[in-house]
């Protein structure tokens, strides 16, 4: 066992009306890894994700970041401790602008109260401009820096995409979880956004946790996989383990997505 | 913006005040006073329904409660007569009556913020309802008779210009409108108001990057009652007498009409709407003498009805008056 | 004691009629997940409709049961077709848009009823014509039965039951639950979304309409203003008993009936309209979901 244990996730389950949505799942990360989370449709993927983020509570079960429990508080708590998400859906603020969204990704770390917004105080001034610079270089990344006032909605999918996972390290996580990150991509976007969660990964020291139906990009990327189905853990492994472990080509036979 | 902003803008419109005491006639001077309220609540309401995107049906409550503090300590602890110490009395009227009213909207905000949309809305309308009635049953303010006897600023004489107790009162009036003003626009242009602006667009995202969303909302409630209660102060003072079927829910949704008209979300749209609605009923009243009937109201919900249908953004929707004036300089 | 009975009675009649008002807020809540706003005016429209057709006819003169069920279907009809009105023009444009706008204009189609209603019927309350005779049907230990209260127990209950058939073993009532549990997947199965919230709109507005009468008799004092505060008692019994539960709504009803004649009974009368405000206050607070609702999970 590794010391450098950031997520100990201990045999949560939620489950709606009848349905189990997880059952008894687990999982450890350990720092700097790069982890996928795959399963067929409705097998409880993002779940897991809003089970991880505090949207829902698990109804047995902990999860522990760092060691301390986290599975009582609440979204934004947890959010503060070092947890990043983006949607599967995109949720953008569409009406602010691309700057905007990265700030409010800043919002809790910034200290200025209203009293020195009001009487527009040097130091509000100074925080504020410290904060735009900070938001700027992390539009560089993606090459946004241009696009910086249009509204987030006007910005192609692709962009929005990118745009979210910005605004999320803009928290300055330690764990960030992308829901199906290259959805709605094209090969080469797809292949630009592997080069880019690799280098964010080193430049922010970060633990990536990834939703993906993209099975090569998964397979490629991903140093170690978890295969969810209805709700069940089924394995878990390396991706050459993966590709051939019967059980999980069992789950994904009948459906559309393909392993290889 | 400018730091110096509000106090060029205060000095510009207290010198256009100078012409508006000479030359409006008393019923026109009365009416505009009740514009500068009506910008005030206009403003504060947006807060709340155009930037954070929660529907409050309570304004009047908060209006009622800074109304209500402003008449009762105004006539207990009467302005002395010297000039300037008389408008810092009414000055501090006022800013009491605000504090009243955002303690108060601590107190709803706090339970009632959790909620959702048209819950909300019921529940600030329930809140409104219940203010009313408590100062109803409350003999020390009146009860159902009313408050009476409520002073307004007095003249002032100046040097050898003499101006009327109208003047006084604008000052007063003007100095809370560009308060409201300049707070609301800075702060929105601020972290505080990107947060107030993120709930709007979508409270889940705010709430996976660490924004506190409930302390977020009733920060954005909390500002926003405490204008209203100075809205309410001040037309206490315009009015001299007021009673509890003043604040009712037509008064409320006189306020949202205005936010809606103008377009939520915009600075200039709800004040451009605030003396719409303000000035309507005067353009209105050759219609109602000639038939004899109020369509005050049955116009207002027709404007509703038919904005929501054809332009939900309002006359501005996010954009500012001179948005569209730098647009046509460009051209 | 006999007076404490008395309450009870009168408690549970108005419940009554509260419940009929509260189901029409509770069904389209159920389908839209919004508050019509204008429910309670379409129901001022009802006793209006009633007030004329008994006024044009001089029914009040003789009242007589065959009166009493043509007012009765009348208003029943014109809340059906106002109700069905408004959501078409209204609101099934605005399906689409944000929340907001529909809550605005419900506020919108609610204040125009009001004022409207205003400018037609007159500022003044009118006085309902009796339709029917009221007597003592029989008396207990000294309290006495009226035939009123009778008579709205027994029109509400019909009502209700009228109800429960359509909504549970009708082809549409059975199209509208589907609709309410999950409208994407009940259009994709071919359940014509706009005809079952028409549909609802109807069921809903005739529950007004029905309630208008008997409101009227009991009552007898109508003005345009009066759906106003009705609209939030019922609204409040529907949240009480949870919204989109059937029979939440009567449960809810009944609750607020009773405890408002218990406030006025025994407290101050001045309290009875703060009382429904409270009442919602406190259950938003502690339990959203009313007595008898589910909690909805949201998407993320």
């Amino acid at each position: 066992m590794s010391n450098n244990k950031l997520l100990e996730i201990k045999e949560i389950s939620i489950q709606f009306g009848g349905l189990k949505a997880v059952d008894r799942f687990s999982m450890d990360l350990e720092s700097g890894e790069l982890a996928g989370l795959i399963g067929p449709n409705g097998a409880g993927k993002t779940t897991v994700f809003n089970l991880l983020t505090g949207v829902y509570s698990p109804q047995t079960g902990s999860i522990d970041l760092e060691g301390q429990p986290i599975h009582r508080k609440k979204t934004f708590e947890i959010s503060r401790l070092g947890i990043a998400r983006t949607f599967q859906n995109i949720r953008l603020f569409k009406d602010l602008s691309v700057l905007d969204n990265i700030l409010l990704g800043q919002h809790h770390r910034t200290q200025y109260g209203i009293w020195q917004v009001v009487l527009q105080t040097p130091g509000f001034q100074r925080e504020e401009a410290q904060k735009k610079e900070e938001a700027l270089e992390l539009l560089k990344i993606f090459n946004l820096e241009k696009k910086q006032s249009a509204p987030a909605g006007a910005l192609p999918y692709g962009e929005q995409r990118k745009l979210e996972i910005l605004r999320a390290l803009a928290t300055k996580p330690k764990l960030l979880l992308l829901d199906e990150p290259a959805a709605g991509m094209n090969h080469s976007e797809t292949t630009g956004l592997m080069e880019i969660i690799s280098m964010i990964r080193e430049r922010f020291n970060l633990t990536i946790l990834l939703i993906e139906h993209d099975m090569k990009f998964v397979m490629k990327i991903c140093e170690k996989i978890h295969v969810l189905d209805h709700g069940v853990k089924i394995a878990e492994g390396i991706p050459s383990y993966i590709q051939n472990h019967a059980e999980v080509i069992k789950a994904y036979l009948g459906t559309d997505e393909e392993l290889h | 913006m400018m730091k110096s902003a509000p106090l060029i803008s205060f000095v510009i419109l207290a010198l256009m005040g100078l012409m508006l005491d000479q030359f409006l006639n008393p019923y026109l001077q009365r009416t505009m006073a009740l514009v500068l309220v009506n910008i005030i609540l206009a403003m504060s309401l947006n807060l709340v329904n155009g930037y954070t995107g929660q529907f409050s049906l309570g304004h009047a409550g908060f209006m009622a409660i800074g109304a209500y503090t402003s008449a009762y300590l105004s006539t207990h602890w009467v302005a002395p007569a010297a000039i300037v110490p008389h408008l810092l009395f009414f000055i501090f009227y006022s800013l009491v009556s605000g504090c009243f009213a955002a303690i108060a909207g601590w107190l709803v905000g706090q339970p009632s913020l959790r909620l959702k949309g048209d819950y909300l809305a019921i529940v600030t309308l329930g809140f409104g309802e219940i203010i009313r009635v408590i100062i109803l049953n409350s003999s020390a303010l009146g009860g159902a008779r009313g408050y009476f006897g409520i002073p307004g600023p007095s003249p002032i004489s100046f040097g050898g210009l003499a101006l009327n107790a109208f003047y006084s009162f604008y000052l007063v009036a003007i100095l809370w409108v560009l308060t409201c003003f300049f707070v609301i626009y800075r702060t929105i242009s601020s972290t505080h108001g990107r947060a107030f602006m993120s709930i709007r667009e979508d409270e889940i995202a705010a709430d996976s990057l660490g924004i506190h969303t409930t302390r977020v909302k009733v920060k954005s409630f909390v500002l926003s009652s405490f204008f209203a209660g100075v809205a309410g102060s001040l037309f206490s003072h315009c009015m001299n007498f007021i009673a509890p079927s003043t604040f009712s829910m037509l008064m409320s949704i006189n306020v949202v009409i205005m936010v809606v008209l103008g377009g939520m979300g915009s600075m200039t749209g709800p004040i451009l709407a605030a003396v719409i609605i303000s000035v309507l009923p005067e353009a209105l009243r050759p219609l109602q003498e000639l038939t004899g009937q109020d369509y005050r109201m049955v116009i207002y919900s027709l404007i509703l009805i038919v904005l929501m249908l054809v332009r939900p953004q309002g006359l501005l929707g996010h954009k500012e008056i001179w948005n569209f004036w730098r647009k046509t300089r460009v051209e | 004691m006999n007076e404490f009975i008395q309450h009870i009675i009168n408690g549970i009649s108005m419940g009554a009629i509260y419940a009929l008002i509260a189901l029409g807020y509770t069904m389209v809540y159920g389908i839209l997940q919004f508050i019509n706003f204008a429910h309670a005016d379409i129901y001022m429209v009802g006793a209006f409709a009633s007030y004329y057709l008994a006024r044009f006819f001089q029914l009040g003169e003789h009242p007589h049961w065959s009166w009493f069920f043509i007012a009765l279907g009348l208003s029943t009809l014109v809340c059906a077709l106002l109700g069905f009105a408004i959501e078409k023009i209204a609101y099934r444009p605005l399906r689409k848009s944000p929340k907001l706008n529909i809550l605005i204009t419900a506020i919108g189609v609610s204040l125009f009823l009001e004022y409207a209603g205003q400018l037609l019927f007159g500022v003044d309350p009118k006085l309902f014509p009796p339709l029917l005779t009221e007597s003592v049907l029989f008396s207990i230990g000294g309290i006495n039965v009226m035939s009123l209260d009778v008579i709205i127990l027994g029109i509400s209950i019909l009502a209700m039951f009228v109800l429960h058939r359509v909504v549970y073993h009708s082809k549409l009532g059975k199209a509208m639950r589907a609709v309410s549990q999950n409208s994407t997947v009940a259009a994709m199965l071919g359940i014509s979304i706009d005809r079952v919230i028409s549909f609802t709109f109807i069921l809903g507005s005739s529950l007004a309409g029905i309630a208008a009468v008997l409101v009227g008799m009991r009552y007898p004092k109508i003005e345009p203003m009066m759906g106003m505060l009705m609209g939030t008692k019922a609204f409040v019994a529907a949240v009480l008993g949870g919204i989109g539960s059937l029979p939440g709504a009567v449960l809810g009803g009944l609750i607020m009936g009773l405890s408002e004649e218990m406030v006025v009974g025994y407290l101050q009368s001045t309290y009875r309209d703060a009382l429904s405000f409270g009442i919602l206050i406190v259950i938003l607070i502690f339990k959203p979901t009313g007595l008898l609702g589910t909690k909805r999970i949201e998407k993320v």
